[in-house]
C-alpha cells in the first residue's frame, strides 16, 4: 500500500512545488495577493462601514470574502491546465509515472498555498480588533478556518474549468459562473423566491448547495460540522470532475 | 530481451480509425525506425505506448509492465520525447530536469547525479541555469531528450527528435541517440530516412494505421530494384496509389 502511494506522492510533491515556484517566483501571486488585500480593505472599511459598527469584531470583514474570492480565485487558478493544454506540456505531464488525481491534487494545493499567503496577510486586521476592543478570538480563528475552506471551494470549482477549456479567459469565465451559482444559492432573496414557488423544503436544500451559507454560520461562531463535510466534500467532488475531464482526454 | 511488446493496438478517433491492431516489439541493444507518411498513425501509436491515450483495444508491455492494468510502473520504465518536444519555458533546465527526477522518485541527491549525467549526455551542462525560453530549437530538444533519459529507462520513444533541426543540430541528436543505443530499446518516429539509414537496425513501416513492413533497413531496400529505402517506402505506404 505504502509502495502505492509512493510514486503518486513523488508527482503530487514535485507537481506542488513546480506550480508554486509559478506562482511565486512571476509577479502573478504577488499582484494576485496586492490587488485582493486592497479591496478587501476597501470592502471591508468603505461599504462594511467598519469603524461605524462600533464592535469589536471582523463580520463587515468576512461578509466580503464570497465575493471576492468568487472574482479572485478563478484569476489565480485558471492557467493550471489551460496553460497545460495551450503550451502543449499536458502530455509531457500526463505521461509522468503518477496517477492523474496525484498532478490534479498538486496543482490545487499549490493555488490554494496562494489563497493561504493572502489570508495569513488579513491578519493584521485581526490586531486591529484586538487593540481596538475585545473581539471573540475563537469565533474569529474559526471564520478564518472556514474561510480558507470556502477559498478552497472556489479553488476546486476554477481547477474543474480550467480543465475545460484550453483558453483561459473562457476557463475565467466559467469558473465565476459555476461559482456565482453556488453563492447566489445561499442568498436571501433566491432563497424566498425559490421558497415562494417550490416550498420552504425546497429553498433550504437549495441553500445548502451554497459556499455562503456554510460560511455564514461560522462567521457567527458556529462551528457545525456538516460545514466541515460540505466544504470538504465540494472540493473533492470538484477535485474529481477535475480528474475526470483531464482524465477523459486520454480517450483522445 | 524484449523491452517493448506492442500487441495489437487499436485507436479510434470518432468513426476513423487511427491505428488498426498495430504489434511489434523492440528489444534491449535495437534502435528501431518508427516510419510512415503523415497520418499515417505513428504519433497515435507512440501516445498509446507512453499512456497519454487510452487504446480502444490491445496493450504495451514496457518491461513487463502493462500501460493497461500497472500503468505507473510502465511509465517508470520508458523516456517519452512528445512531439514537438514540450517544455516548461518559464523554468531553468536545471529545475526542468530536477522537476523530472522528483517526479520519477529519484532523491535529491540521486537527482543531483542524474541531472549531471543526463546534462553532459546530451550537451546541456553549459545552459543548465538558463530559463528553456532562452534556448534554440536545438537545444531545446537537447533539454527534452534530457528529460526523457533523467531516470535513466530501459526504453526510449522519441517522436520525430529532429524535426525542424538545422544540419548540425540533427548530426549532434544523432550521434547522441547512437551512443545511447547499446543499452536501451529505442522506438524512433521520423520521416527521415537517410536517419534510419545511419541509426536503426530495424525499421516497422505503418500505413494507414497499419504494420505493412518490419525489417531491417537493407531488407527494405531489397524489394526495389533501385535499392533505395525512399522508393521502398513509397511502395510500402502505397505512395503511388495516395498519390
Amino acid at each position: 500500500m505504502i509502495d502505492k502511494l509512493r510514486q503518486p506522492a513523488n508527482a503530487l510533491r514535485s507537481v506542488y512545488v513546480r506550480e508554486l515556484a509559478a506562482y511565486f517566483l512571476t509577479p502573478l501571486a504577488y499582484v494576485f495577493i496586492a490587488i485582493f488585500l486592497i479591496a478587501l480593505g476597501a470592502f471591508t472599511f468603505e461599504i462594511g462601514r467598519f469603524f461605524d459598527t462600533n464592535q469589536a469584531d471582523l463580520s463587515p470583514f468576512f461578509l466580503f470574502h464570497p465575493w471576492l474570492y468568487l472574482i479572485f480565485l478563478p484569476a489565480v487558478a485558471m492557467r493550471l491546465w489551460a496553460d497545460e493544454t495551450r503550451g502543449g506540456t499536458l502530455e509531457l505531464l500526463l505521461t509522468l509515472p503518477a496517477p492523474t488525481w496525484s498532478i490534479v491534487l498538486g496543482k490545487f494545493l499549490a493555488a490554494w498555498t496562494v489563497a493561504l499567503a493572502a489570508l495569513i496577510l488579513t491578519t493584521p486586521m485581526w490586531m486591529s480588533v484586538t487593540w481596538l476592543g475585545h473581539p471573540d478570538h475563537a469565533a474569529i480563528a474559526l471564520a478564518y478556518v472556514v474561510s480558507f475552506l470556502m477559498a478552497g471551494g472556489y479553488l476546486a470549482i476554477a481547477c474543474a474549468m480550467s480543465a475545460v477549456s484550453a483558453n483561459q479567459v473562457v476557463a475565467f469565465v466559467l469558473s465565476v459562473a459555476v461559482g456565482f451559482v453556488f453563492t447566489a444559492a445561499g442568498l436571501p432573496v433566491v432563497a424566498s423566491g425559490v421558497g415562494a414557488t417550490f416550498g420552504p423544503s425546497a429553498a433550504e436544500a437549495l441553500a445548502s448547495f451554497s459556499l455562503l451559507t456554510h460560511f455564514e454560520s461560522a462567521q457567527h461562531g458556529v462551528l457545525e460540522a456538516r460545514a466541515l463535510v460540505f466544504y470538504i466534500g465540494f472540493i473533492g467532488l470538484f477535485l474529481t470532475l477535475n480528474t475526470i475531464w483531464i482524465g477523459a482526454r486520454k480517450g483522445g | 530481451m524484449e523491452v517493448l511488446k506492442v500487441d495489437s493496438l487499436v485507436k479510434s478517433f470518432g468513426s476513423r480509425r487511427a491505428v488498426k491492431g498495430v504489434s511489434f516489439s523492440v528489444a534491449k541493444g535495437e534502435t528501431v525506425a518508427f516510419l510512415g507518411p503523415n497520418g499515417a498513425g505513428k504519433s497515435t501509436t507512440l501516445r498509446m505506448i507512453a499512456g497519454y491515450l487510452e487504446p480502444d483495444a490491445g496493450d504495451a508491455i514496457t518491461n513487463g509492465a502493462s500501460i493497461l492494468s500497472d500503468r505507473t510502473r510502465a511509465q517508470l520504465s520508458l523516456g517519452y520525447l512528445a512531439e514537438g518536444a514540450p517544455l516548461y519555458l518559464d523554468l531553468s533546465v536545471k529545475d526542468f530536469l530536477g522537476f523530472l527526477a522528483r517526479t520519477h522518485g529519484l532523491t535529491r541527491p540521486s537527482a543531483k547525479i542524474a541531472i549531471d549525467r543526463v546534462s553532459s549526455d546530451a550537451g546541456v551542462t553549459n545552459v543548465l541555469s538558463q530559463p528553456i525560453e532562452t534556448l534554440s530549437k536545438g537545444y531545446r530538444r537537447r533539454v527534452a531528450l534530457a528529460g526523457a533519459l533523467v531516470h535513466d529507462p530501459p526504453l526510449l520513444i522519441l517522436d520525430e527528435p529532429t524535426d525542424g533541426l538545422d544540419p548540425n543540430q540533427k548530426f549532434s541528436m544523432r550521434a547522441l541517440i547512437a551512443r545511447m543505443s547499446a543499452d536501451k530499446a529505442i522506438l524512433i518516429s521520423t520521416h527521415q530516412l537517410d536517419e534510419v539509414e545511419a541509426m536503426c537496425s530495424r525499421a516497422v513501416l505503418i500505413d494507414r494505421g497499419e504494420i505493412v513492413a518490419d525489417a531491417t533497413p537493407d531488407a527494405l531496400k531489397a524489394k526495389v530494384p533501385s535499392g533505395s529505402l525512399e522508393e521502398a517506402f513509397h511502395l510500402l505506404t502505397k505512395g503511388e496509389r495516395a498519390a
